[in-house]
């Protein structure tokens, strides 16, 4: 006879039940979370940041700012275009580069360049920018984002792999961190 | 008959659903709830299927790929038999059953119908308005076009800003570092199983909700709503003024839900199916991205908020107004039901639909953005260079060609992100305006180091002849007195 205290033979089979129900279930969580994880937990300098190659100093004349493409180096079979990826590079004078994501620092619409008046502006809210990359007007909390660059065997090559967002530190910085 | 009377009762042995479908449909309602504000519930649900309908045959041709989705919307649109009908009924009806589910809500909410006891089913209420808002988004992504593509690095550039978790949110819903394949796969799978698949359920207890506890009755000014006595009151309306809600109620719903069903195909016809716009490759930078139509007031407000207000405004805004339609039947479920006795209720609504209307109004020709082609394709209106010198003509050409137009109008053409120009002379001197064009402020980018002091001085010679004919030109009066001066006393 069961009663309050006791526990009978067919209630301690079901709470077993239900911890081996358990157990299972933390047991499968732990591959499901790492699967939905994956994207967060891929690693951010040893996986998708790579050193991109744009092209040959030549190809950018001194004290003028191109559109150069890249592809992203982190490439899935399915990407289709959108590994495909544009950037602003200017070069100042000599090995002087700066290479500027076409991305605007406020909410990422691509920003054009316009030689005459030496401004970037972007077409969705306003935002515009100087010839340096440095914020001119518009509701950018700051300038544009930076691609960290560097000069290798006669080739601008940049460090790329992510889609620069402003970030918490929009706010905070007036200056301009690298995106990458 | 008598063949399909035995059927139906062999398999109601064995369901025995017949009685509880029978009963839940012949639930007496408040004879006056039998009215055309009570149809917009039903019709949301009506859309709703439409949209599980169009959705799964939209399915039978879309590829979710990166590569390939685009193809296969063109594919839609152009080969497949009726497949823009399809993709014109299912983008039509999200943009309906987005303005169902809002106006249901507002019916609700001016009817007091929220109030004890059913504050539950207006909860349930609150997180379909979110999942419809959540399809609504998802399904612009899957349009994977430029729009689309730019539409998610707006989100990711959203979702960045939340503090300490922000980058990580941004990894989760790209997944990955990048827009790609895998941000395009992970929208339909929110898209097409697990929203659905919660608004079913929350469907499903937010009907069931409406059966247990009963239409909410008409509002009569005076009739207050208080917990103790509610339910006796309302039963007893319902015995002493009930009908059976079949066919007594149920009529109007069906004809306003053919007729919206009616009025979805006739849009979907007309205007035929959205985009897709141009392919999305971000390496094609001309582009303007803009939401679909129910984000456009999201998209004119990111425009017109100052910069510091915006984070904060992005981040917590949403917490707020979803905390407090959620706490709303706890802050006012008892007291008057009726909008004629609730006139902070009336205004609220006003306010916010006068506020959306609007800023969804500004959104259509986007006052904020720099007209990029305005410097090459509006020309300076020609009574403008009548009479004027050659220097004031090299300035006009420098005001085209240094992109001001972009910003700027001349005869209501060119860009509005800054003040007309037609009749800048009269509110800026020559001082003001040398000033204003090289240092630039108030909004406007400093011109200095891109102005010779030559173009410079074209310029603002040109800009000095910007006055309506009639109205002289600002100009210092203790300019001419200092120079005179100057001049007398060197």
């Amino acid at each position: 006879m069961p009663n309050e205290n006791n526990i009978s033979r067919r209630g301690l089979f079901m709470k077993l039940g239900i911890l081996f129900n358990g157990l299972v279930a933390t047991a499968l969580a732990m591959p499901i979370v790492r699967f939905l994880l994956s994207s967060v937990t891929l690693g951010r300098a040893g996986a998708y940041l790579s050193w991109v190659p744009l092209g040959r100093v030549g190809e950018f004349p001194e004290g003028q700012t191109r559109l150069a493409t890249f592809q992203n180096p982190y490439v899935m079979p399915t990407d289709g275009k959108t590994v495909d990826t544009a950037c602003w590079v200017r070069r100042i004078e000599g090995d002087q580069f700066q290479v500027f994501a076409v991305n605007c620092a406020h909410l990422g619409c691509p920003v054009r360049w316009f030689p005459q008046s030496g401004l970037f502006m972007c077409p969705c809210h306003g935002g515009a920018y100087y010839r340096d990359g440095s914020r001119a007007s518009g509701p950018p909390e700051r300038g544009l984002f930076e691609y960290p660059h560097k000069i290798e065997n006669g080739l601008v090559t940049i460090q790329a792999g992510e889609l620069p967002t402003p970030g918490p530190s929009a706010a905070l910085s007036g200056k301009n961190p690298p995106c990458a | 008959m008598r063949v399909i009377s035995q059927i139906g009762d062999w398999f109601d042995r064995r369901l025995q659903l017949a009685a509880p479908i029978r009963e839940a449909a012949e639930h007496p309602v408040p004879r006056n709830t039998a009215s055309w504000w009570y149809v917009f519930g039903s019709a949301a649900l009506t859309v709703f299927l439409l949209q599980l309908v169009t959705g799964i045959l939209l399915a039978l041709i879309y590829v979710p790929s990166a590569s390939e989705a685009w193809n296969s919307l063109q594919a839609l649109n152009h080969d497949v038999t009726l497949g823009w009908f399809i993709r014109a009924m299912h983008g039509w009806g999200s943009n309906f059953m987005v303005a169902l589910v809002l106006i249901h809500m507002v019916q609700v909410f001016l009817f007091g119908a929220y109030k004890f006891p059913r504050e539950l089913t207006w909860i349930v209420g609150v997180f379909l308005l979110l999942m419809t808002l959540g399809m609504a988004f998802s399904g612009q992504v899957l349009r994977f076009d430029q729009d689309a593509y730019w539409g998610l690095g707006i989100g990711a550039s959203i979702a960045s800003r939340v503090p300490v978790a922000g980058p990580v949110i941004v990894m989760l819903m790209l997944g990955g570092p990048i827009i790609a394949g895998a941000t395009l796969s992970r929208f339909f799978a929110l898209h097409v199983f697990v929203i659905p698949g919660m608004l079913i359920g929350f469907v499903c207890l937010h009907v069931l909700m409406v059966l247990k506890l009963g239409i909410n009755e008409w509002p009569m000014p005076g009739r207050v709503v208080k917990r103790a006595s509610y339910l006796s009151e309302y039963h007893e309306l319902t015995k002493k003024d009930g009908a059976p809600f079949v066919p007594y109620a149920i009529w109007k719903d069906l004809f306003f839900a053919a007729f919206i069903l009616l009025a979805v195909a006739a849009c979907a016809v007309y205007f035929g199916p959205f985009g897709p716009t141009g392919r999305p490759d971000p390496t094609i930078i001309q582009t303007v991205p803009k939401p679909d139509y129910f984000f456009l007031w999201l998209y004119a407000l990111l425009s017109l908020l100052p910069p510091s207000m915006e984070t904060p405004a992005l981040l917590i805004g949403p917490v707020v107004v979803i905390v407090g339609l959620l706490l709303l039947p706890f802050l006012s479920g008892e007291g008057e039901k009726s909008w004629q006795r609730r006139p902070i209720a009336v205004l609220t609504v006003l306010l916010i639909a006068i506020t959306l209307g609007t800023f969804t109004h500004l959104a259509g020709f986007t006052p904020w953005s720099p007209h990029m082609n305005a410097w090459s394709g509006d020309p300076v209106p020609e009574r403008l260079l009548h009479g004027t010198t050659a220097l004031q003509r090299q300035g006009a050409l420098i005001f085209q060609v240094k992109q001001c137009r972009n910003c700027h109008s001349l005869g209501e053409l060119g860009g509005q992100r800054g003040p007309a120009l037609d009749s800048v002379a009269v509110r800026l001197t020559q001082d003001q305006l040398i000033r204003q064009v090289i240092q630039g402020g108030g909004n406007m980018p400093a011109y200095g180091k891109n102005l010779s002091p030559a173009e410079t001085t074209a310029l603002v010679a040109f800009l000095e002849t910007l006055h309506p004919v009639g109205q002289a030109p600002a100009r210092e009066a203790a300019r001419d007195f200092v120079l005179r001066e100057n001049s007398t006393h060197p």
